[in-house]
């Protein structure tokens, strides 16, 4: 199987160690990855704030790059980048036919991380090790938009070592929001808060999700206020060669 | 009491001028831990009860989707079904009043109190009326008639006498516990009253009972009503609707527009879904069905009857991509999953309308300019729309605002150009790229212990509060290119 990734920008820029991890654990299952070089950004921080001829712009940048029958799936280590492709590219486009067609087209390949492991490749155990208690925060998207909630929470059972708990209020957002986190800093950190008095009740040591971006808001938080929390995306849990590589 | 006359008055004003400002008075609200505690009381327990009834109901998504279809179709005959609304209450012997504005209503209601030669007004819940401010205009503009116009939900008289405003849809004092109801009414009976809970209500009882009976007018609000029968439906829990409504001689209902369903069996599907998502019950205690004034072989009921169709503009919604909006019941289940309500409470958002459907109808009926914050203080979660037993899309829509600000011109240079030069690095992978290079070299002052903890504005919203991890030494991009075993 051909799969193209799609790295999203603060990915590559911020903690590329998720691509490189989503890179193994794919090729661990036997598919072929390939990266295609031209990408940047879904376009989804224009999106969000309202600028939306110009995410329009980077959507047609998106389509240009993953656009064609060369690759069988896109796959993305990000609930969030996945639904803007999905689920909002044939909003954006509503009114042109011709991109509609075109998003449309490609929305149906783009796959968010856990769910192309459970889905698609159909699998939900990966032999990998982890010792630690662990909470999942299913990104907000994720959930409600592509309603992938359960595929990722089955792979972390099914992972050696790790105990998955669950903690009060786990569907309310992180708080994160894109540039709701510049805009509204007091209310997006006490969102944070909250996630992270949870946390702190349910025992856990290691926070895992499948939005790099709800890890980044949450990690920057436990950060500043000193909590020793791990932050993984699934895909570093997974990762072949984590034990290996620290 | 003094403080909380004077933060609305500060409320009324900060929105009106845009000064303060949503963060502003988030910032209050997050500072209030008393008010935090009220939420999280609140809301714990109306959403297990929603739980719980929607459990019951073997056909819950179908009913949300049958609601959806009714609210379309009404829309998109709103003015048939209006006419046979005004055809039916007259055939009963009502009056009706078509109400472009707000003023329109105030103008009416004024008139017909001094017509009846009304002092007192009695009136149950209605958002309609606190959107259109209809207590203080009339006592304001009807100065001269020595009018007293007294609310009569608990809570909102509650409100009213603290001179405070309703913070919640269908919970207007949600904000305030017992010990501060405790002081608001104890200042009323001129004693100390208990924060006990029986005991306040019955000091209510006591007190409005008076103002029951010495009513001339009654004013209440419709949760809906019936195009074909003319009749207005009123959901409550407590007995003040049925008083206000049938006590005083002359009953005025003020409606808007898009309260509206064509037939009574539509009631099935609405009265099932609006207690059990607003405040998790099966039903409320009262749920009320009145069709016109009382007719000559009834017991009770009032001698006349006037239902005001309120537009205040609804109907410029109609046919545009914001229609949806109109199909809101108020059931307030949005605020209550809403995790920006939940952490700010009702008042934040500066409006008669607060939570998710608020941030989406207050720009909607008083212009972008007027709140401009609010479609912007949601993390567009999506959890509104998931709870809406009438599927409106909310966060779609406060997407939909956020774009019509941004062609209106309202989100400013900076965000222009910043957002001009989003696309052009995003377009251009070259430019994306040498872009990263030279964020890697600018941030290496900013980067302390491995985190970049200060940033300059805007983003010193981001580091004022959080850590941010600076930019990796090498992109995804240069790890593939090196190869990735």
């Amino acid at each position: 199987m051909r799969v193209a990734l799609f790295i999203p920008c603060y990915v590559d820029l911020v903690s590329p160690e998720v691509g490189v991890s989503v890179v193994r654990v794919l090729r661990s299952q036997g598919v072929e990855v390939f990266y295609p070089e031209g990408q940047t950004c879904c376009g989804q921080p224009a999106f969000n704030s309202g600028f939306f001829e110009e995410a329009r712009g980077a959507a047609r940048h998106f389509l240009d790059v993953f656009g064609g029958e060369r690759f069988d799936y896109v796959v993305c280590p990000s609930g969030s980048c996945t639904t803007m492709v999905s689920h909002y590219y044939p909003f954006l486009f509503r009114e042109l036919p011709e991109e509609l067609e075109r998003a449309e087209g490609i929305g149906g390949r783009v796959r968010e991380f856990s769910d192309f492991l459970a889905n698609v490749l159909g699998t939900e155990e990966f032999g990998a090790r982890f010792e630690g208690r662990a909470v999942f925060h299913c990104g907000c998207h994720q959930r409600r938009e592509l309603g992938v909630l359960e595929e990722p929470q089955r792979i972390l059972r099914n992972v050696e070592g790790l105990e998955l708990v669950g903690w009060e209020n786990e569907e309310l957002c992180c708080g994160f929001g894109g540039t709701f986190s510049v805009k509204m800093p007091e209310v997006s950190v006490a969102m944070a808060d909250e996630k992270i008095r949870a946390l702190e009740k349910s025992g856990a040591d290691t926070l895992v999700s499948c939005d790099p971006s709800c890890l980044l808001h949450l990690k920057g938080r436990l950060d500043r206020t000193g909590h020793g929390t791990r932050v993984l995306h699934l895909a570093q849990v997974l990762d072949p060669r984590r034990g290996r590589v620290g | 009491m003094e403080k909380t006359g004077t933060e609305e008055r500060a409320r009324r004003e900060g929105l009106a001028s845009g000064v303060e400002g949503f963060n502003g008075r988030a910032r209050r609200a997050l500072a209030d831990p008393e008010l935090h505690d009220s939420i999280a009381l609140f809301t714990r327990k109306t959403l297990k009860g929603r739980a719980a009834r929607l459990a019951e109901l073997p056909d819950a998504p179908e009913l949300r989707e049958r609601a959806y279809h009714i609210k379309q179709e009404t829309m998109a005959n709103l003015d048939r079904y209006l006419g046979q609304m005004a055809d039916a209450v007259e055939a009963r012997g009502g009056n009706v009043f078509f109400a472009e504005t707000g003023e329109d209503v105030v103008r009416y209601v004024g008139e017909l109190a001094r017509e009846k030669g009304a002092k007192v007004i009695t009136k149950s819940k209605s958002m309609a009326t606190e959107e259109i401010e209809l207590n203080r205009r009339l006592e304001e503009e009807y100065g001269e008639l020595g009018l007293e116009v007294v609310e009569t939900d608990l809570g909102e008289w509650i409100a009213q006498l603290a001179g405070d405003a309703p913070s919640h849809i269908v919970a207007p004092i949600m904000h305030m516990n017992r010990h501060q109801i405790a002081r608001v009414l104890s200042g009323v009976a001129g004693e100390p009253l208990p924060p006990d809970v029986k005991a306040l209500a019955g000091f209510a009882r006591r007190r409005l009972r008076e103002k029951f009976l010495a009513a001339d007018i009654g004013i209440s609000g419709a949760n809906f009503g019936v195009a074909q029968t003319g009749t207005v439906c009123l959901v409550t829990n407590e007995g003040n609707g049925r008083l206000v409504t049938s006590v005083p001689p002359v009953h005025v209902v003020v409606m808007g527009i898009e309260k509206l369903v064509p037939r009574f069996e539509d009631l099935e599907v609405f009265v099932q879904l609006l207690a059990r998502n607003g405040t998790g019950q099966k039903l409320t205690v009262y749920t009320s069905f009145i069709t016109g004034p009382r007719g000559a072989d009834e017991l009770d009921g009032p001698e006349e009857f006037h239902l005001i169709l309120m537009d205040n503009g609804r109907s410029k919604l109609l046919g545009t991509e914001f229609e949806e909006a109109l199909y809101c019941i108020r059931c307030g289940s949005c605020l209550n999953v809403c995790p920006v309500y939940r952490q700010t409470g009702g008042h934040a958002y500066g409006s008669t309308y607060s939570g998710p459907i608020g941030a989406v109808i207050t720009p909607l009926l008083k212009g972008d300019r007027e709140a401009k914050d609010l479609p912007h203080a949601s993390s567009l979660c999506g959890a509104c729309w998931e709870t809406c037993p009438v599927g409106i899309p909310l966060h779609d829509l406060l997407l939909k605002l956020r774009n019509r600000q941004v062609d209106e011109g309202l989100a400013g240079k900076a965000q222009e150009i910043a957002f001009k030069g989003f696309e052009e690095a995003v377009e251009r992978p070259a430019l994306y790229r040498a872009g990263a290079r030279l964020g890697r070299v600018a941030q290496r002052p900013l980067v302390r212990d491995g985190s970049v903890r200060r940033l300059p504005p805007p983003l010193s919203g981001w580091t004022d509060f959080r850590d941010l991890p600076p930019l990796a030494e090498r992109s995804f991009r240069e790890l593939w290119r090196e190869g990735i075993d």
